[in-house]
């Protein structure tokens, strides 16, 4: 016999049965067990179709290749910088991935990249044992100068970006700063010190709130009332 | 190494505001101070600056005085950096940290005389009381020393000594007598970023500081221990206006307890 034991938008955690039967597949987050559908982390309950998935309200970012990451270095080695990704992992920068400069043999590596410092890169390769590979060559991807980071909920980056950049933007516009959001859930920001203050404060905000409705309008007013601008929201393509 | 972090903190201390908007002299909010926190101590105390907690305990027992100080007690500070507190902080003996952390508290609350040692002897030669105060970091948001000393202080004010059978303590009943608390010393630390200085330093802050100084004073101002610590050297110009700044940060804390 087939039976959804959810509904749609339900919050699950993790063991709960969501489906019985095989009428149903399991999608992401969640995974099969005898017959039954089960959860695997806490997160709603998405009914697509037959499949069932889940999107998480929590857990920790693991490194997906193809996503735009923020990382700090580490450790600089003979062939490259060892960076932190905000996951269980570190990631490997290579020196050939590393920029498009030269880079002479014996070279002091500190002068490119040192410890401490922020980059935006790409996870280029992640094995089934979680070797993680980054590369630093492509639009976007470079050292962050100046600026503050800060870490929030991985999966909420989806509602900071908002659909097609919408939120971002609104943010970027408000308070003038640079923003850059990192799929791994670190957050760079460059402006003005109370730009920056209120970039951070609407980041949490949405952090917070995000699973309420009505989110981008409910930002959209708190932003005009602390900036007494008037605000659009806008898709960047 | 953090250069980048660096020129970000100055930049922001140039117009007077810090990374999370604060003034320069200002401290985190919240700030409290709870007492009674731990029921099998004598007395304990937990002190939250901003994100910063912070345990302390006070344990009771009897020592043999030390032979230079026979009608004396004693107290004895140990700081235990939790690995929960911090990604910095491993399991294993103390850290040069966590020692350093636990003279200072020890150093603010001997040379202010807080506690008359005289009145902890029971026998002499034979018996005294010995303070043990154990201070414990639930999270390490920045600003452990003043966070630690006040912890320490205010579970100090908040002990009960326990009832002595035979010469036997039970730890089980408590007396209504606490600890004759002379003077209350108040531990303020101060960072040297730059040209700038700055009170109740976050992470960030502490990561890119050259010098610090914890300052502790007493109740009418007077100083009564300091402990130097970061990587630059400080002029007597420094110093003066470091101890300036702690006076005043002192008020804020001292209305805590």
């Amino acid at each position: 016999m087939v039976e959804v034991k959810v509904k749609d938008k339900d919050i699950v955690v993790p063991g709960e049965i969501l489906a019985d039967g095989m009428g149903y597949v399991p999608g992401v987050g969640t995974y099969r067990e005898g017959e039954a559908i089960v959860s695997e982390r806490v997160g709603v309950v998405s009914i697509d179709g037959r499949a069932i998935k889940l999107i998480p309200l929590s857990g920790r970012y693991l490194p997906k290749r193809g996503d735009t990451i923020l990382c700090q270095v580490v450790d600089v080695t003979m062939n490259g910088w060892r960076l932190e990704t905000n996951s269980a992992y570190q990631a490997m920068l290579s020196l050939k991935e590393a920029t498009s400069e030269f880079i002479a043999r014996g070279a002091d590596l500190r002068k490119f990249y040192d410890l401490g410092d922020y980059l935006v890169c790409k996870v280029s390769n992640v094995t089934s044992q979680m070797l993680v590979d980054v590369m630093m060559k492509g639009p976007g991807l470079r050292k962050l100068n100046g600026g503050r980071v800060i870490s929030v909920n991985c999966n909420k980056v989806p509602r900071i970006i908002g659909k097609h950049g919408s939120m971002v933007s609104l943010i970027k516009e408000a308070s003038g700063c640079q923003i850059i959001v990192g799929q791994n859930g670190l957050v760079w920001m460059q402006g003005n010190p109370e730009g920056e203050l209120l970039a951070v404060r609407t980041i949490r905000m949405i952090e917070t709130e995000s699973h309420i409705t009505g989110l981008t309008n409910r930002i959209k007013d708190f932003l005009e009332k602390t900036t007494g601008k008037t605000l659009e929201i806008r898709m960047e393509q | 190494m953090y250069s980048e972090l660096r020129s970000q903190v100055l930049k922001l201390l140039s117009v007077h505001t810090r990374l999370d908007g604060r003034k320069p002299h200002e401290y985190r909010k919240p700030m409290k101070v709870e007492y009674g926190v731990v029921k099998t101590a004598e007395g304990s105390a937990k002190v939250t600056i901003g994100e910063t907690e912070v345990i302390a305990g006070v344990k009771l027992e009897i020592m043999s005085p030390y032979p230079d100080t026979p009608d004396e007690g004693s107290i004895m500070v140990g700081v235990e950096l939790l690995p929960l507190s911090s990604p910095e902080f491993e399991p294993g003996p103390p850290s040069i940290r966590a020692v350093e952390l636990a003279r200072v508290v020890d150093r603010g609350i001997r040379e202010s005389k807080a506690i008359d040692f005289k009145s902890l002897c029971l026998e002499k030669g034979e018996k005294a009381w010995m303070i043990v105060i154990d201070i414990c970091t639930f999270n390490d948001a920045g600003n452990l020393f003043d966070a630690s000393a006040l912890a320490a202080l205010a579970a100090i004010k908040n002990t009960k000594f326990p009832e002595l059978v035979d010469g036997k303590i039970v730890y089980k009943e408590k007396t209504d007598q606490g600890i004759d608390v002379q003077e209350e010393p108040i531990s303020v630390t101060v960072l040297k970023i730059g040209d700038h200085f700055i009170i109740d330093p976050d992470n960030e802050e502490e990561l890119v500081a050259e010098a610090r100084l914890t300052v502790a004073l007493m109740s009418n101002g007077q100083l009564c221990a300091l402990q130097k610590g970061g990587d630059s050297a400080l002029t007597l110009d420094d110093i003066s206006k470091m101890i300036d700044l702690a006076a005043e940060g002192s008020k804020t804390l001292r209305g805590l307890l």
